[in-house]
């Protein structure tokens, strides 16, 4: 198997979804994520893995990157999206794969991606009060760390 | 009389709610500082949020601003009980990404000490699971024992104990010491006779089977859904291991079998661990004995620049598939580099298998998990 | 009057004295098992090692926790040490060497060990911490649920003796030891198992539980306070297995030696016995252990007990 097919695929289902394909890569449109996420998964291609969900700063925009893999073919797909800066939001996977929910939890934690209907979408790694973005390329490393004061410090 | 007693008044009966208790981040039986909020009806765990991010280093955001070799110490850091597999997934990483040739002695070398080091880890798997269920300390002793071997050989190879950054971008650091031969035989004589001993201290003792087995069952639908992967996956049934379906490096010369377990329990997830031990003894004596002559240090120029495009490099890790997720825009240093940790994924599925379980049984569930806290966080 | 003081002090002197030679034991024969030295240091191969231990305690600073109900949470350890003391009055080292050799004695030292798990209840409930509570909730089913197999076991005993008195049923044995006996045999074993719980060691350390609940139940106490539910650890071990040794092993009786030193050399041989059985086996579930208790070991003791007193009465 390879990655032609599953182009083939997504050209006979979902005409227009695939938006550039590289040798490694597939990028669909942000608004046929959800529908190819249920092709691949529930299609004879198998693709049961969710290996990883990641995200890439492209600095004009944020690619999302995931990573699906298929133990019937032994193929692992590289699915990317591209997110322009304006409108950091995408479709949830969680109810597909369970194993996207901590996945992209850990990509808003990092990008500030916002997964729709995604089911606990809080921060995964870093304390709740933060506001930044760590993985971003334009985040600045504070010099000196520290939390927003909460009303319990305070009081102590 | 207070709010409270008015209402246990009105009811007529005992009021009953829900206990909350925060196991962690200090906590004897946590593996490092995870953090488990248990909602406990009783003893009996309704429902269980793990909390991480207690050792979260960014190494990720570190990656970008080091040089692809000036990384490899901080792989040591992720997984810390298996920190050689880390070296060799990045070092396969990067030589994907440059397309570098390593030498037959270097990937024979590289396949000898990941196979120990695999060893070295499970050993504390099995030794901190039998903790967990209460056996003190003597089941940890013996292992870190065993473990000691392996880690004198790795400290004369590379004069590091825990953190090796032995592997390098295209070969490997030094040569095997002269008498590695003879130390790495005896050894695998010697661990065998020991498995031996732990399968009657532990695996058949009738506590233990009593604890762990039927409890925490994974299914394998549950386990593929969760991305779970490594032991875990292959206690719940499902045979899949890297090194033989999608083999990397020589690992396609060695014959060895890939344990499963048939329930997905406690019990399993240990037992494939005790089986993958024998079976990297196996590698490791196969490997030992067709160790070919040659160089194996590394000839790739100490600065280089990452041609542009990305790779995604997995290997087959004790605790599962690590990947690493390497993305170049031509530099010295990677655009970016995702580290796909096994333990992430497979602490995520931890609230599935523990939900209608004692505390005790949580404690079970989670020591056969074998999580390493390095990793989850990064 | 003046005998009982005297008494009474000893007690406490022997208690103290081999509540730390039993720390320092344990720790040898833990350290040789996993292939350790254990202390090396203070004294010849660390014997005082617990004298030092003791002293680093009793100076450790002695803190409250400020959500603790004090008074329950200070009398605690009082309520696990004093009974474990007031039980060494009726037992007999040997012929002579006893304080107070009651009419009653098995029954006086039933009963006031089963104090012990008011104290540990109390520690539990009184540091207001969830995992002691946790400790104290276990302790208090396990210990109540034990106790039963335990008293029919030494029920069994008094039949056969036909006396409370402990220094009776060591003279009732002069003709041979009641663990021989089948029957009694059998009693012993359950005894065995029970007093195991009783005490709360390795595979019932169920309260304690150092990888679920921290150190259960005393979890909070530092300093001398912690010395002490450390102490009535060790002691209550001694106290299981010297009743053991006067009730089934014969007491203070055996060939050429004194008295005295046949009972110690019982004694902690059984001590030794659970010490290898801690350091080897892992720990049983809560459920699994009143299961246990419940239906396996009550059941055997009754019908053990009905058996027997129909074969004696027959």
């Amino acid at each position: 198997m390879d990655q032609t097919q599953i182009t083939q695929t997504f050209n006979q289902q979902l005409p227009g979804a695939v938006v550039e394909e590289q040798s490694k890569f597939l990028v669909i449109k942000k608004e046929s994520l959800l529908a190819a996420a249920k092709i691949l998964k529930d299609s004879e291609l198998a693709f049961q893995h969710l290996h990883s969900v990641t995200a890439v700063d492209r600095k004009d925009k944020i690619e999302v990157v995931y990573h699906i893999y298929t133990y019937k073919y032994r193929f692992m797909l590289t699915l990317k999206v591209y997110l322009p800066m304006t409108d950091l939001t995408i479709e949830s996977l969680a109810h597909l794969w369970q194993s996207a929910n901590w996945l992209e939890r850990e990509t808003y934690d990092l990008f500030g991606v916002k997964f729709l209907n995604h089911p606990d979408l809080r921060r995964i790694l870093n304390p709740d009060v933060w506001t930044d973005y760590p993985l971003r390329k334009d985040f600045n490393r504070p010099d000196f760390y520290r939390l927003p004061q909460t009303e319990g410090l305070k009081a102590a | 009389m207070s709010d409270i007693e008015a209402k246990d008044k009105k009811d007529g009966e005992l009021r009953s709610e829900e206990f909350v208790i925060n196991m962690g981040p200090q906590h004897p039986s946590t593996h490092g500082v995870l953090y488990l909020e248990l909602r406990l009806d009783g003893e009996i765990v309704k429902d269980c949020r793990p909390h991480i991010g207690y050792l979260h280093r960014s190494c990720e955001k570190i990656a970008e601003n080091r040089t692809y070799i000036q990384f490899m110490p901080f792989t040591d850091r992720l997984d810390y009980l298996a920190s050689m597999n880390n070296n060799l997934g990045y070092a396969l990483a990067v030589e994907k990404l440059l397309n570098v040739q390593v030498t037959e002695r270097a990937q024979y070398i590289r396949t000898i000490i990941a196979e120990l080091n695999r060893v070295a880890s499970h050993l504390i798997g099995i030794g901190t699971f039998a903790q967990d269920l209460g056996a003190y300390a003597t089941p940890m002793f013996y292992c870190f024992r065993d473990r000691e071997i392996i880690v004198e050989l790795f400290d004369e190879l590379c004069g590091g104990r825990l953190t090796y950054n032995y592997m390098r971008i295209g070969g490997v650091q030094t040569d095997l010491p002269a008498h590695a031969d003879k130390f790495i035989k005896d050894f695998i004589k010697y661990e065998r006779q020991k498995l031996k001993e732990y399968n009657e201290l532990l695996t058949y003792n009738a506590i233990f089977l009593a604890r762990t087995k039927k409890i925490g069952i994974l299914k394998q639908e549950t386990a593929i859904s969760y991305a779970v992967t490594g032991p875990m996956l292959r206690a719940s049934g499902f045979k899949w291991d890297l090194r033989k379906d999608e083999p990397y490096m020589i690992y396609d010369r060695f014959k060895f079998d890939i344990p499963v377990g048939k329930t997905g329990d406690s019990w399993d997830r240990f037992k494939v661990r005790l089986d993958e031990i024998s079976e990297s003894l196996k590698i490791i004596e196969q490997a030992i004995g067709g160790l070919p002559a040659g160089n194996p240090i590394s000839k790739v120029n100490r600065v280089f620049k990452g041609p542009p495009g990305e790779v995604y490099m997995r290997t087959e890790n004790p605790r599962g598939e690590l990947g690493f997720y390497l993305v170049s825009d031509g530099g010295l240093k990677p655009y970016r580099n995702k580290i796909r940790s096994p333990s992430f994924s497979n602490l995520a599925v931890l609230p599935e298998m523990i939900r209608g379980l004692n505390v005790s049984d949580a404690v079970c569930v989670l020591g056969s998990t074998d999580i390493v806290m390095g990793e989850i966080d990064r | 009057m003046m005998n009982l003081l005297i008494g009474g002090i000893s007690v406490v002197g022997f208690i103290s004295l081999s509540a730390m030679f039993l720390i320092w034991l344990e720790r040898k024969i833990s350290a040789h098992i996993q292939n350790r030295m254990g202390p090396m240091i203070c004294g010849w191969h660390g014997s005082l090692q617990s004298i030092a231990d003791s002293l680093k305690l009793l100076l450790k600073e002695n803190i409250v926790p400020s959500g603790a109900d004090k008074l329950v949470w200070s009398l605690a350890p009082f309520f696990v040490t004093v009974p474990v003391v007031m039980a060494f009055l009726t037992v007999p080292f040997s012929k002579t060497l006893i304080v107070r050799d009651l009419n009653v004695g098995i029954l006086y030292v039933a009963s006031i060990t089963s104090i012990c798990v008011l104290g540990i209840f109390m520690a539990g409930w009184g540091s207001n911490n969830k995992y002691s509570l946790l400790g104290g909730m276990r302790s208090a089913a396990q210990i109540i649920s034990y106790e039963v197999p335990l008293l029919l076991s030494i029920v069994l005993v008094v039949m056969e003796a036909g006396t409370l008195s402990m220094q009776g049923i060591v003279q009732a044995q002069e003709q041979g030891w009641y663990v021989l006996k089948p029957n009694l045999a059998f009693a012993f074993l359950i005894y065995l198992i029970s007093s195991t719980a009783e005490v709360n060691r390795v595979p019932f350390d169920i309260p304690e539980a150092e990888s679920e609940l921290g150190a259960g139940y005393h979890t909070e106490y530092t300093g001398m306070k912690f010395a002490m539910f450390f102490v009535a650890e060790y002691t209550n071990l001694v106290v299981v297995s010297a009743i053991a040794t006067t009730l089934f092993l014969g007491g203070w009786q055996g060939p050429l030696l004194p008295g005295l030193f046949w009972f110690l050399i019982k004694v902690y041989g059984l001590v030794c016995l659970s010490m290898w059985v801690r350091w080897t086996l892992p720990r049983v579930r809560m459920d699994q252990m009143m299961t246990f208790a419940w239906k396996v070991l009550t059941p055997l003791s009754i019908l053990n007990l009905l058996v027997s007193g129909w074969w004696m009465v027959r």
